[in-house]
């Protein structure tokens, strides 16, 4: 048995996992973390740069919340990087790891564009916005759908293919502006600047007001659809273990391709209200890479709908914070970078301290 | 007298409150085979990953040369010149033979793969192997990937060679290859030991045999002693009396029909090979056999899970009187027929449950379909969630509790509970009692017993012959996919299920049956 204690020794540190954490500590935890990122933050600034850090976090507070502008803009931002995680969520919840988000977007707003450019004025305002509705949602249940048959006859990988299929989109947005605008500037201007025709109307007095609506009530439904609903049960089981669905007898394929359709048709509907609720343009930059921000959206709220109100709102917070705080002190957009990168990192770090506990060596057994 | 190549003396090894090797010894000569005979769970391959460093045994010595070793890691038993070929192959598939064989290896000065090649031959010729050494092993049989990893651990010098059922993926001509590779390494005085539950093959290649069972040292013999019947009787032991109250069938029924099953896995090898069989209504049926000789595909067979080759599978319905053919339907075709068939599944938390999910959202698998609203409806399986942990007395802190957390016998308890509120008129259990402790064991089988006596076809497979003998009434023994007879459960013995299992030649189990009065159970 001495041998036993020779060879076999208690690591200095190890890590075991926690049985779940009641919510009032997670949160302390995850409180910590963002004070501590704060704190990192501000030494780093003041080293770096010789700056009141204060001054520096209202600035980045300013960037969002300074008139009602920026909040109404903050509020935009905040509903269409929302929308896109919406979007990517129910494939998530299945383990399809949709990372096409931002193509559909793209292709969304492509249809919802190409539908405004040919009309132009000829059709009533209505017709013209469920026109580009419905074509931005079949072009994005097109541009999911492709890769979720693949995947669901033949077993390939997803996350490649959804990947591949957005360089196809920004290539296809990229063909039609040289199509439409052949000489000149190279860039498809706003549409329907004068009459407005096919722009989405102003809601509370607010040109984003509907799109900042309609987000709303998506997620809300999108909430009771993943948690009510049998089709989200369905999404949930074949997520958690295909066995168990095939032997419930769940059509896995039928599965696989509904919800993937799904997922597109809400990336096509967020084009869409970036088109017509926002740019009234489309260029390839129109998703802006919101598609890939919103996996880590998703992520971060554990794929739960209401959560992610709050994990985009931060995201958001912080892009908007180190743009102001960019301009405001003319420090080079890296610091700002740095700052969102440190944030981040505690936010996404502390997670690991409430799933896992970190054991040491008790020290009177190292002296026995 | 001269030293054994490896010695084991007195080797104990547990995990946690369950013993998986008492106090265990052997040992093997240079230039002998040495055989590891014992049913699944016996415990032969947590003994041999105590020589090859993959375990630490909890007590006992392990002696290479006479002289006392200390292996605590693979790399240890490397040193030590043990090599083991696992069944499950480790090797790179895009990387060619030789680049398999030096993977890993610290070898001095440049990488001369055609050295490696030379070398490679070298050991094939000595030993009488096909290979090609530039081959990738994608591009290779399961019995050219085989001969890489024994190459592999020659390449390395092992002297002492363990084979964890090498035999199992091989054709018998596959196999007979084999055994004169292992004749000729036995000739050049390697120590071998090789892990099988296949006797002929014991007795074929052999030159002592030890056995476990249950964890327990049983003996050592020397084979050319010995025969079958007793290897068996040493294997499966003396019937243990387990005090399962078993009832007469009442109003047996024709209720499932099997009839002449064919079954292909994905490389095309055949799992099951004409198995026909009745199970009747109030009575428990048992299905016995080595691990992986195709029960699990044929409960999934009847539960529309698995692709039949050939074959049929009748369902008598006892309230319509009708007969349907369920082959060719999926689970969902099955239920819409009518057909209440429950399924326990071998594998708990990866096909009966969702782990994550609670007890409550367990519960709705099978039921969440009911009604035509598009949400779902908590309250029923909320009641029977409770239900089922009171009567079951499942021991958890509430019925929002993921089913991952709760221990072995009462996750087995919840899905027992559940496939039995389904009111079903069959009722499939694969191992429902393994890794369970006694009284959680006891549940079950009552549970299943009254089933029984509410006219259910009970269909129960078994890897504890007493269990099986005792809670049954007729016992179904399979052979690598074949029936390879079917007795009655009061009046067989361990001896004869034990051979039967390990019979896999049709005639040969034809022949068997025959001279014990045919297959009386089935002909009652």
């Amino acid at each position: 048995m001495q041998k036993t204690d020779k060879t076999v020794r208690e690591p200095l540190v190890h890590i075991t996992k926690r049985p779940d954490m009641p919510l009032f500590p997670a949160l302390l935890i995850r409180l910590c973390a963002i004070l501590l990122a704060l704190i990192i933050c501000a030494l780093i600034i003041f080293w770096l740069t010789g700056l009141n850090p204060l001054a520096v976090y209202k600035a980045m507070f300013e960037g969002s919340f300074s008139s009602t502008r920026k909040i109404w803009n903050f509020l935009q931002n905040t509903a269409m990087l929302l929308c896109i995680a919406l979007a990517v969520t129910p494939a998530f919840r299945m383990r399809f790891w949709n990372l096409g988000a931002e193509g559909q977007v793209l292709v969304g707003g492509l249809a919802s564009a190409a539908v405004m450019f040919y009309v132009r004025d000829s059709w009533p305002s209505w017709l013209l916005i469920l026109v580009m509705l419905i074509s931005a949602l079949a072009a994005g249940i097109v541009w999911a759908g492709v890769p979720a048959l693949f995947k669901a006859n033949f077993g390939t990988n997803e996350t490649l293919f959804t990947l591949m299929m957005n360089y196809v989109a920004i290539q296809l947005v990229t063909f039609f502006i040289a199509v439409w605008v052949p000489t000149g500037s190279g860039v498809l201007g706003v549409l329907n600047q004068q009459s407005q025709n096919g722009w989405l109307p102003a809601v509370f007095n607010q040109r984003y007001g509907l799109n900042v609506l309609i987000v709303g009530i998506l997620t809300v439904v999108m909430f009771i659809y993943l948690r009510y609903s049998k089709h989200g049960y369905e999404i949930s089981v074949v997520g958690e273990s295909e066995n168990t669905a095939r032997y419930i007898g769940v059509n896995v394929k039928g599965v696989i391709i509904r919800t993937v359709v799904l997922s597109g048709a809400v990336a096509g509907l967020a084009g869409f209200l970036l088109m017509a609720g926002a740019a009234h343009t489309v260029t390839a930059e129109l998703a802006g890479g919101n598609g890939f921000t919103a996996v880590l959206v998703s992520w971060l709220a554990k794929f739960n709908p209401l959560t992610m109100i709050l994990t985009s709102m931060l995201i958001v917070f912080l892009q908007k914070g180190s743009g102001e705080i960019a301009q405001a002190f003319r420090l080079s957009s890296n610091i700002s970078e740095i700052m969102t990168g440190i944030i981040l990192f505690f936010i996404i770090g502390c997670e690991f301290f409430i799933r896992y506990r970190i054991n040491f060596r008790k020290k009177a057994e190292e002296e026995k | 007298m001269a030293v054994p190549a490896i010695e084991l003396k007195n080797i104990t090894k547990t995990f946690g409150h369950i013993v998986a090797n008492h106090k265990v010894s052997l040992s093997v000569m240079k230039g002998e085979i040495l055989a590891l005979l014992g049913e699944n769970g016996s415990g032969k391959t947590t003994l041999m990953n105590m020589i090859s460093g993959i375990y630490y045994p909890d007590s006992g010595e392990i002696l290479i040369d006479g002289e006392e070793a200390v292996i605590a890691s693979p790399k240890d038993a490397f040193d030590y010149r043990i090599g083991m070929i696992h069944q499950h192959f480790k090797l790179v598939d895009i990387f060619t033979a030789a680049e398999n064989i030096v993977l890993g290896l610290k070898e001095e000065g440049p990488f001369d793969l055609e050295k490696v090649s030379a070398r490679v031959r070298e050991i094939s010729e000595q030993f009488g192997f096909e290979i090609d050494p530039k081959k990738k092993i994608y591009e290779m049989s399961v019995s050219e990937k085989q001969t890489v990893e024994i190459i592999k651990v020659l390449y390395r010098g092992a002297d002492i060679l363990i084979l964890d059922e090498p035999t199992a993926v091989l054709t018998p001509q596959e196999t007979q290859k084999l055994f004169a590779v292992l004749r000729r390494m036995k000739d050049a005085g390697k120590a071998i030991i090789i892990i099988t539950h296949k006797l002929h093959e014991v007795l074929e290649i052999s030159d002592k045999v030890a056995v476990l069972r249950k964890g327990e040292y049983i003996g050592t013999l020397v084979t050319a002693e010995t025969n079958e019947t007793e290897l068996t009787e040493m294997m499966v032991g003396k019937k243990i009396s387990l005090n399962i109250d078993r009832s007469e069938p009442k109003n047996r029924q024709e209720r499932l029909v099997v009839k002449d099953l064919d079954i292909m896995n994905r490389d095309g090898i055949k799992v099951l090979d004409d198995v026909s069989f009745t199970a009747y209504s109030g009575e428990i049926l048992g299905i016995a056999g080595i691990a992986g000789s195709g029960q699990r595909e044929l409960l999934e067979a009847i539960a529309g899970l698995q692709n039949i080759s050939e074959g049929d599978i009748f369902y008598h319905d006892p309230r319509t009187g009708k007969t349907e053919d369920l082959k060719d339907k999926t689970p969902l075709q099955i239920r819409e027929l009518g057909v209440r068939l429950s399924f326990v599944p071998e594998d708990r938390l990866g096909m009966g449950l969702v782990g994550n999910m609670d007890i409550v959202d367990n519960m709705l698998l099978r039921s969440y379909r009911k009604g035509h609203s598009v949400f779902l409806q908590r309250g029923e399986p909320r009641s029977l969630a409770e239900r089922i942990i009171k009567q079951l007395e499942v021991v958890t802190p509430s019925a929002a509790t993921p089913v991952r957390r709760l221990s072995g016998g009462n996750v087995q308890k919840v899905l027992v509970g559940r496939e039995i509120a389904a009111a079903p008129t069959v009722l499939m259990a694969a191992y429902p009692v393994r890794g369970l402790d006694i009284n959680s064991s006891y549940t079950i089988y009552n549970l299943l017993n009254a089933q029984k006596e509410s006219g259910v076809a009970v269909i129960f497979v078994g890897e504890d012959l007493d269990v099986l003998i005792e809670l049954c009434d007729r016992i179904l023994v399979i052979g690598s996919g074949q029936v390879t007879g079917i007795v009655d459960a009061r009046t067989a013995t361990k001896e004869e299920i034990g051979l039967l299992m390990v019979k896999s030649h049709k005639a040969a189990a034809a022949k068997e049956t025959e001279s014990r009065g045919g297959n009386h159970a089935e002909n009652r």
